[in-house]
C-alpha cells in the first residue's frame, strides 16, 4: 500500500439527496431567524438584533410563524433520518474515544456508518428540544393560545404561561448550544459543507470520518448505471 | 393639589441605565376606600370617557360585571361579589375597582423585554409607552395581578395609565373626579395613607375590626392602594391577591436564566474558536483519497 497513489481527482459519493439538502436548507434558515429573533427578547443587550427585522414588533411576530416552519421541516428531517440514528454499539465505543474526536485522531476511532454517536446525540437532543420549544412557544403565543383552547380544550393559566416562558427560555438556550456544535463541527471538519450544498462529499471523507457508510454505498451503488460514487477524471 | 410632574423615569423596562433618580417627595397614590363604592360606574365611564376608549356592547351573564373582565380598552373594572359573612349572617355586596396597582416594584416592567415600553415615573406611576412596546405579553405574565391586555387590533399592551397626562396639567385622575362619594381619593401616597388610617378607624367603630389598609409589602407598596372592610380577607373582593408579589417564575426566567444563559452560549462560541485556533481544521488526506479511490474501484 503506497501513499502516492494520488493521481487525478478524488472519487465523489453522493450524500445528500435534493429533497433533502432543500428540507435541511429550511430548517436552517428558519432557525436562524428564530434563533436572531428569539434572542433578541432574550436579554436587553442582544435587543440591536431585532433591527435586523426592521424592529422589535416585526420580530415578535415573525418568530412564532418561522417556529411554526422550523417544526414543521424538523419532523421531515426527523422521519427522513431516523432509522439512520438509532444507537448502535460503536456508539458507545466511538463516545469513549471523544478524546480522539476532538483531536482529530480518527484513524484510532471504530469505522462509523452514515452518522457517528455525536450526529446522532445532536438529533436526539433536538428531537426532544424542538417539540418542547413548539409546545412552550404555543403557550407565549396569542394564536397559539386560542388554537389550544378551541381545538384541544386546553386553557394555559397565567403560572403555566410563566412556565413555558421559563422553558422556552431554557430549551432555547439547550438547543442554540446543540446547534453551535452542529455548525462548528461542519466547518471544523473539512469537506463536511459540501454535503449540504451539492449534496456529494469526497470519497476521501467518507473513508475517513464514515468508512462503514463509504463501504455499504460503493457496494450498493458503485457499479449502477448512475453510480452514486463517481470517480473523478 | 399640587402638580406633580410625572416625568422623570426612574426605572426604563430592558434597559441598563435608567437616568439618574430624581427625588421622590412627591410619589402619588390612589386611595380606593371599598367600603363607600356604590358601585355606579362613574369611574368605568370617566375612564372611557378620558382615555377616548370604546368597549363593544356586551352580553349580560347574570352578573353585574360589565365588560366580564378588563379588556384593551376597559382598563378600570368594578367587580362585583356577593358574600355571606358567617359571623353576622349578612349578605354584604363588595365591589371592587379592578385595575393597574402602579407597583413599586412592578412585575410588569421586569418581564417586558422591548427597551423603554414600560417605565416608572418618580411618582410611583407605572406607565406603558405605546412606541416602544412589541406587543409579545410578556407583561401580562410578569403582573402579579393579571392587568396588562393585549389589544388584537395594533399588538400593544394597554392598562390604567393612573392618569398621567392629567396629572401632568395639575388634574386628578378621571376616575377620582367622577366618584360621586369620594370612595376614590388622589393625593400624595403619604396623605393618603393617612387619609386610609382615618377611614379605617371609622370603618371599626362601625364594626369593622378587621378593616385596614391594602398596600401589599410583596410588591415594595403600590401606588392604587384600597382600604377594605375584610382587609384579612383581601380574596374575598373578587380574588384580590392575599400576599402579591412577583412569581418566582418570573425571577427565574428574568434573573438567573438570563445570566447563566449568556454565559454558556458565549462559552461554547469561545470553546469552538479555542479549539479551532489549537487544533487547526481536521482535513482529509491525500491518502484517505487514495484508500477511497482503491475502495471504489474494488482494489481493497
Ligand atoms: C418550535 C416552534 C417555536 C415557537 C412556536 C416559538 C414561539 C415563541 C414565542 C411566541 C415567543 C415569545 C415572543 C415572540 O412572540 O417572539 C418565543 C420566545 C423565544 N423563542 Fe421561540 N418559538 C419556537 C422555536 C424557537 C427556537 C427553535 C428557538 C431557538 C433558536 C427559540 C428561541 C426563543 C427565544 C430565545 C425566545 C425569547 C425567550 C425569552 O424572552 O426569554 N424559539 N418563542
Ligand atoms: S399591577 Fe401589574 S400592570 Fe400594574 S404596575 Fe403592577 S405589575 Fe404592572
Amino acid at each position: 500500500m503506497t501513499t502516492q497513489t494520488n493521481t487525478g481527482a478524488p472519487v465523489t459519493v453522493r450524500r445528500y439527496s435534493g429533497s433533502a439538502r432543500l428540507n435541511h436548507w429550511v430548517m436552517a434558515i428558519s432557525f436562524v431567524l428564530l434563533l436572531l429573533s428569539g434572542l433578541s427578547l432574550f436579554h436587553p443587550s442582544l435587543f440591536v438584533l431585532s433591527g435586523l427585522f426592521g424592529g422589535g414588533g416585526t420580530a415578535r411576530w415573525l418568530h412564532p410563524w418561522a417556529g411554526l416552519v422550523f417544526a414543521i421541516s424538523f419532523m421531515g428531517l426527523f422521519f427522513r433520518f431516523f432509522a439512520l440514528n438509532l444507537p448502535e454499539r460503536t456508539d458507545i465505543v466511538w463516545l469513549a474515544k471523544l478524546k480522539h474526536v476532538l483531536t482529530g485522531h480518527d484513524e484510532y476511532l471504530p469505522e462509523v456508518g452514515k452518522y457517528n454517536a455525536g450526529q446522532k446525540l445532536v438529533f436526539w437532543i433536538q428531537a426532544i428540544l424542538v417539540p418542547v420549544m413548539l409546545i412552550t412557544g404555543l403557550c407565549l403565543w396569542a394564536p397559539g393560545l386560542a388554537w389550544m383552547e378551541q381545538t384541544l380544550g386546553f386553557k394555559a393559566s397565567i403560572d403555566q404561561q410563566r412556565l413555558a416562558a421559563l422553558i422556552h427560555a431554557m430549551a432555547a438556550v439547550l438547543a442554540i448550544l446543540v446547534w453551535i456544535v452542529h455548525v462548528y463541527a461542519a466547518i471544523w471538519v473539512r469537506g463536511t459543507i459540501g454535503a449540504m450544498t451539492t449534496g456529494t462529499v469526497t470519497g476521501g471523507w467518507g473513508w475517513r470520518h464514515h468508512r462503514r457508510w463509504l463501504r455499504e454505498e460503493v457496494v450498493a451503488h458503485g457499479t449502477t448505471e448512475h453510480p452514486r460514487v463517481t470517480p473523478g477524471e | 393639589m399640587t402638580t406633580f410632574q410625572p416625568l422623570d423615569v426612574v426605572r426604563r423596562s430592558a434597559s441598563v441605565t435608567t437616568s439618574p433618580a430624581p427625588n421622590r417627595d412627591v410619589e402619588v397614590a390612589k386611595l380606593i376606600d371599598v367600603s363607600k363604592c356604590i358601585g355606579c360606574k362613574a369611574c368605568q365611564s370617566a375612564c372611557l370617557e378620558w382615555n377616548d376608549l370604546k368597549e363593544p356592547v356586551g352580553v349580560n351573564v347574570g352578573v353585574y360585571d360589565n365588560p366580564h373582565d378588563l379588556t384593551p380598552n376597559t382598563w378600570t373594572l368594578m367587580r362585583f361579589t356577593e358574600w355571606e359573612n358567617p359571623t353576622s349572617g349578612n349578605l354584604e355586596w363588595l365591589i371592587r375597582k379592578d385595575g393597574c396597582m402602579h407597583c413599586e416594584d412592578p412585575g410588569c416592567l421586569k418581564a417586558c423585554p422591548a427597551p423603554g415600553a414600560i417605565v416608572q415615573y418618580a411618582n410611583g406611576i407605572v406607565d406603558f409607552q405605546k412606541a416602544n412596546c412589541i406587543g409579545c405579553g410578556y407583561c401580562v405574565k410578569g403582573c402579579p395581578f393579571n392587568i396588562p391586555r393585549i389589544s388584537q387590533v395594533d399588538h400593544k399592551a394597554y392598562k390604567c395609565t393612573l392618569c398621567s397626562d392629567r396629572l401632568a396639567l395639575g388634574q386628578q385622575p378621571a376616575c377620582a373626579k367622577a366618584c360621586p362619594t369620594s370612595a376614590i381619593m388622589f393625593g400624595t401616597k403619604a396623605e393618603m395613607v393617612a387619609q386610609a388610617e382615618k377611614n379605617v378607624s371609622i370603618l371599626k367603630t362601625r364594626g369593622f375590626d378587621k378593616a385596614g389598609l391594602y398596600n401589599p409589602p410583596g410588591v415594595g407598596g403600590t401606588h392604587v392602594m384600597y382600604v377594605l372592610h375584610h382587609a384579612d380577607q383581601p380574596q374575598l373582593y373578587a380574588g384580590l391577591a392575599n400576599n402579591p408579589r412577583i412569581s418566582p417564575i418570573v425571577e427565574m426566567w428574568k434573573g438567573v436564566s438570563k445570566y447563566a444563559g449568556m454565559a454558556v452560549m458565549g462559552l461554547a462560541a469561545l470553546v469552538g474558536v479555542a479549539h479551532y485556533a489549537i487544533k487547526g481544521p481536521n482535513k482529509v488526506s491525500d491518502e484517505d483519497e487514495a484508500q477511497a479511490k482503491r475502495l471504489a474501484e474494488g482494489k481493497s
